[in-house]
């Protein structure tokens, strides 16, 4: 069962793209994240997929309706949560959830119920009657959640769910989403930045620049990658990493002050690698592969380099979320 | 758990919402309910005092009205204006706190977000120039205003009441129109002192409007004038013998234009909230 289909989407805003060609399938039940760094097109993804922002080029179906088309369909049987908070914040709890009830046509003794029990699960019974200013940003994203529930989506959006979470709140926040997921069947789509964020969702689309570099549950991607992997640091990285092509073969990656190499049997590498060069080499470590190695093999560059380098095109290329 | 077999939800019920909290927010902030009221009230009796001597009545108003007189229906449209305009501000915090947002995910038709948005301005106009012709004739009695004298039926006041709600809701859906593209409240300011005031002052509700010249023209072209005057018909219906013949419109030509701005503010909120565009994530 499919929950989300995107087939070659294009977006742009004016000149500039935003997205290139993307295509995967999101299934039912499942807990999908869509990885990147700013600026990646995760946003302007999200955005289409709730039906904000128009199709421009391509498809894309969200439980089996067309966005382009019938986006009415869709956004009852959707619920999204933004990064920057959509509560009323002059309102408190329980009128805001009495006020997106009544946008969802509920009302009356059963939307009673239903506020009753999100704020219960959601542990904000004894906060319904306080104004959303007064809250923690932490409570502020439960009773968001609970606003996000309330008509029982059979999909929920997430844009950076964690923003402003301290990393109690965040535990939190994941244990009642694969709760949702796994009571409830709810298929949940979050973005992400956050690498250990990625980890736990079932499968992983990796957005850069625009295009999707990869896809599969955590442990594939890292599968694809090989084994382990070596991070060189040297004086002089860009020759030392010559003189490894030169020697055995190997075209190491140049990042910045160190070398990165991806390869089955690592230590065995690392030994002779401390041994060929024991002069050229300041440190080097040998890991499993992380998220973000596989960010870099894939894209051949750093997950928040490139962010701080490309700064002036990424902020104009995805709008600015205040 | 799911949502087989819920229907999409009644067109009334997102308008009740929408104009709910409109209500809500608006008697939370205290300094809202007297910024609305309290200015134009000083107005009435400052420029009352002020210009009273250099008045001089139109040929078509009754023998002997004071400038406060004269100045009372403005002073009512300069509320709705007002209040109208700086509900729909809310509009643009709406949108940057992403309130707007999660209402334009839900499943609600367009024309009811517009609908009761615009209810919510309308209402509260409605409820701050009710307390304006309450309280401004109540201001005779510690000599700060005229004696109006009022002796409206029934019909009189309902007529009234309906017509002021007319161009408030006209207003309201005029100053969503504006807002509805601007990212800052500076930028409504900015509107509001080069477009909306001079229209309040060119629309008969501060002088008359003159015979000829091009400030007639401008004047005469300007919708709001007519529900200045309309107002000022109802107001007083002893205007209607003294205005019948004279250049003043009548009661028809004033309800016709503005119905037709009305019409024309209202399709243009909803043409705007119906684009699907970048605006929306702004």
């Amino acid at each position: 069962m499919i929950a989300i289909r995107v087939d070659d989407l294009s977006h742009a805003y004016g000149e500039r793209p935003a997205l290139n060609r993307v295509t995967f399938e999101i299934r039912r039940g499942e807990i999908f994240g869509l990885l990147g760094p700013n600026g990646g097109g995760k946003t302007t993804l999200f955005r289409v997929l709730s039906t904000l922002l128009p199709v421009q080029s391509g498809h894309v179906s969200v439980l089996d309706h067309d966005v382009a088309t019938n986006s009415a369909a869709i956004r009852q049987r959707i619920g999204v949560t933004f990064q920057a908070p959509s509560l009323d914040r002059r309102l408190t709890v329980r009128e805001n959830l009495v006020h997106q009830g009544h946008l969802y046509g509920l009302r009356g003794r059963e939307l009673a119920a239903r506020i009753d029990d999100r704020l219960a699960r959601l542990g904000l019974t004894d906060r319904m009657h306080t104004s959303v200013n007064s809250l923690s940003g932490g409570l502020q994203r439960r009773a968001e959640i609970a606003k996000g529930m309330l008509h029982d989506p059979e999909l929920l959006l997430l844009d950076e769910p964690s923003t402003g979470l301290d990393p109690g709140a965040r535990h939190d926040l994941w244990r009642y989403l694969q709760q949702l997921r796994n009571e409830s069947g709810v298929t949940i789509v979050v973005t992400t930045h956050l690498m250990e964020e990625a980890e736990k969702c079932d499968r992983l689309g990796l957005l850069d620049r625009g295009q999707l570099v990869a896809l599969g549950t955590p442990a594939e991607l890292r599968a694809e990658i090989g084994g382990d992997c070596l991070t060189i640091t040297a004086e002089e990285p860009a020759r030392l990493s010559q003189r490894i092509a030169e020697r055995f073969g190997i075209e190491p990656k140049l990042l910045g002050q160190s070398l990165r190499i991806e390869r089955a049997h690592g230590h065995e590498l690392l030994r002779e690698l401390v041994e060929a060069f024991p002069e050229e080499i300041t440190a080097v470590s040998l890991g499993k592969p992380s998220l973000e190695d596989v960010f870099i093999a894939k894209t051949g560059h750093r997950f928040w380099e490139e962010t701080e380098n490309r700064n002036g095109v990424t902020e104009n290329a995805e709008l600015r979320v205040t | 758990m799911t949502s087989l077999g819920q229907q999409p939800p009644a067109f009334w019920l997102p308008i009740w919402t929408l104009t709910w909290r409109e209500l809500l927010r608006f008697f939370r902030q205290r300094s809202r309910v007297v910024g609305a009221l309290g200015q134009p009230l000083i107005f009435w009796v400052l420029f009352g005092a002020g210009l009273r001597g250099s008045f001089q009545a139109p040929e078509w108003a009754p023998s002997g009205m004071s400038y406060q007189e004269y100045f009372f229906p403005g002073v009512t449209v300069m509320i709705v204006l007002f209040t109208a305009i700086f509900s729909t501000i809310s509009i643009i915090e709406d949108r940057r706190e992403g309130f707007l947002q999660g209402v334009l995910v839900a499943p609600v038709s367009r024309l009811a977000l517009v609908l009761g948005k615009l209810s919510g301005g309308t209402l509260l106009a409605l409820i701050q120039a009710a307390l304006f012709l309450v309280i401004g004739p109540l201001l005779h009695f510690v000599g700060l205003g005229p004696s109006l004298g009022w002796h409206l039926s029934p019909a009189g006041w309902l007529a009234l009441v309906g017509f002021l709600g007319l161009v408030a809701f006209a207003l309201t859906a005029l100053g969503y129109s504006m807002a509805w593209s601007l990212d800052s409240t500076q930028g409504f300011h900015a509107l509001m002192s080069v477009f909306l005031m001079p229209m309040w002052l060119l629309s008969g509700s501060f002088f008359p409007v003159p015979e000829s010249g091009w400030l007639s023209w401008v004047m005469r072209l300007n919708p709001l004038t007519y529900g200045v005057a309309g107002l000022r018909r109802l107001m007083s219906p002893t205007l209607a013998e003294v205005a019948a013949s004279s250049s003043f419109p009548s009661l028809w030509v004033c309800l016709a234009a503005t119905c037709g701005f009305c019409v024309l503010t209202v399709t243009l909120a909803c043409w705007l909230t119906h684009r699907r565009s970048v605006i929306n994530v702004r």
